[in-house]
């Protein structure tokens, strides 16, 4: 059991220790602060935050509605909105370009009525780190509803407290840590998006080149900035997951 | 289930036995692994069809960006052929090593500029991919036809802003055929296999003529068979197969 344990987590560290051990460290420096480098992180901050911003007003509300449904339709709704978790991103990217490309579904609409295009824009890289980001908010959320002692809500109802006073002095604190864990893992997997990005938004720096995305272009050109590139990401992602304390990743 | 194990070994070994008998006309089995540019798909899936039944070789293909396969070989990736989109990677692949022998040029491929059905945006030159308002997608210049793309654009004079460098020549293609790009620069060959956009020729004195080289190399686990998939490549037969997916012959 302990070595199958022993295996199992070297299987995680191996590729890890390949990372640091093999970094340039005496150009991790230069690469780091490389205007091309900056730009792909500055980008990638911006649409990882706006996506996590747009996961929060959209899966919030969705959560609610999952919490408070049973039987088939919850059944439903939940493969719905965890379907992007297992998804392929290429087809998660793919199925976005059908729906807003600018002969999508939508997207056909937007082209024809205001002349507004979609993929290749930093919305698009937005759009989808949001679709593949949000099902881990909702889960998160969903799961502290769940969870949640309703006896508090009645109290207040029973106080004279209307619906939406309820919700925002009530139920959202009791929330609060589902919300900030759903959020941050959110945020940690909208950073790490790449699949999907590349298929729906293109690869252009500044534009919709995020970092994974230039980490992948840097490593048939210039492998040093592209180690360099992983490991700011490895950090911020070991941190996320170090920072966070057990009893939030409890509320999934 | 030692046991279950032991009896699927042994019919396996029976049917493989009989396998080699059966087929006494054809060359025993053997099969090798192909390393090939993304854009040779077309051509090189009907070469590996006709070797499995005239000569029983199985191929295996692992189709890529040629920048992807040099660094998959450099890292250690094992195959018997590769056949790049361009000298450069081929050379990389030199100097570390890796090569056995001198590689062969195989085939030829050109630009052209890929535009939806029915050319919707009337684009006729490079010069008309500068025009405002036109979304032109090209490839990486890190991928060879990204790199060729920046070639013809430079001889034609010519400033493009594209709104994507797609990190495989077909990414371009898949774009323009999904219309989300008005116009993408790919090779003659993607064109013709696509068959979902229409092409524009560039002009000879603009356009950069692609060299596709193939080696054996130096990992090969069955060097007969990686001679023999480089011969029927160079062959009448092999030629010709590339010719009909829009390559030119050498």
């Amino acid at each position: 059991m302990l070595a199958l344990a022993g295996l199992g987590l070297l299987l995680f560290l191996l590729p890890l220790a390949g990372l640091v051990v093999r970094a340039p460290w005496s150009q991790v420096g230069p690469a780091l602060v490389a205007p091309a480098t900056l730009t792909a992180l500055a980008l990638s901050l911006f649409c990882s935050v706006a996506a996590t911003g747009a996961a929060l007003v959209l899966g919030i509300p969705l959560a609610l509605v999952l919490a408070r449904t049973t039987g088939t339709l919850r059944a439903v709704l939940r493969a719905l909105t965890t379907l992007p978790m297992v998804l392929p991103p290429v087809v998660g990217g793919v199925a976005l370009l059908l729906a807003f490309g600018r002969r999508g579904l939508v997207g056909s609409l937007l082209y024809q009525a205001f002349g507004l295009q979609i993929p290749f824009t930093t919305t698009a890289a937005v759009l989808a780190e949001t679709f593949v980001a949000m099902p881990f908010l909702v889960i998160a959320v969903e799961g502290g509803l769940r969870a949640l002692d309703h006896r508090y809500e009645e109290a207040a109802r029973a106080l004279g407290a209307k619906g939406w006073m309820v919700f925002a002095r009530v139920t959202l604190p009791l929330l609060r840590p589902a919300i900030f864990s759903g959020a941050v893992l959110c945020w940690a997997r909208a950073l790490g998006e790449f699949g999907a990005t590349i298929t729906f938004a293109g690869n252009f720096p500044g534009r919709t080149q995020t970092v994974p995305l230039a980490v992948y272009v840097a490593l048939e050109t210039q492998p040093d900035g592209a180690i360099a590139l992983s490991l700011i990401l490895l950090v911020v992602s070991l941190a996320i997951l170090a920072g966070m304390r057990d009893r939030w990743l409890g509320a999934l | 289930m030692i046991r279950r194990t032991l009896g699927t070994v042994t019919l396996l070994l029976i049917a493989a036995c009989g396998g080699t008998q059966t087929n006494s006309n054809l060359p025993a089995a053997t099969s090798i692994t192909v390393f090939a540019a993304a854009s040779l798909q077309p051509a090189f899936d009907k070469i590996g069809a006709q070797l499995q039944t005239k000569q029983n070789m199985t191929v295996t293909f692992s189709y890529a960006g040629t920048q992807t396969l040099t660094s998959q070989l450099t890292q250690g990736a094992q195959a018997d052929v590769f056949a790049s989109a361009d000298t450069a990677h081929m050379t990389t692949l030199q100097t570390a090593g890796l090569v056995a022998g001198t590689p062969k040029p195989f085939a030829h491929n050109r630009l052209e500029i890929a535009v939806e059905r029915g050319n919707p945006k009337n684009i006729h030159t490079l010069a008309d991919l500068s025009r405002p308002g036109l979304v032109v997608v090209l490839a990486d210049p890190s991928v060879p036809a990204g790199k060729y793309a920046q070639q013809a654009l430079a001889k034609a004079g010519v400033t493009v802003h594209p709104a994507s460098f797609e990190t495989q020549v077909t990414g371009v293609l898949s774009k323009v055929a999904l219309g989300e790009a008005d116009a993408g620069i790919v090779y003659v060959s993607d064109i013709v296999t696509s068959g979902k956009v229409d092409g524009i020729a560039i002009p000879d004195n603009q356009n950069v003529i692609a060299d596709y080289p193939i080696a054996r190399l130096n990992g090969a686990q069955n060097k007969n068979a990686a001679d023999a998939f480089i011969a029927y490549v160079l062959s009448p037969d092999g030629q010709s197969i590339l010719a009909g997916a829009g390559f030119e012959k050498v």
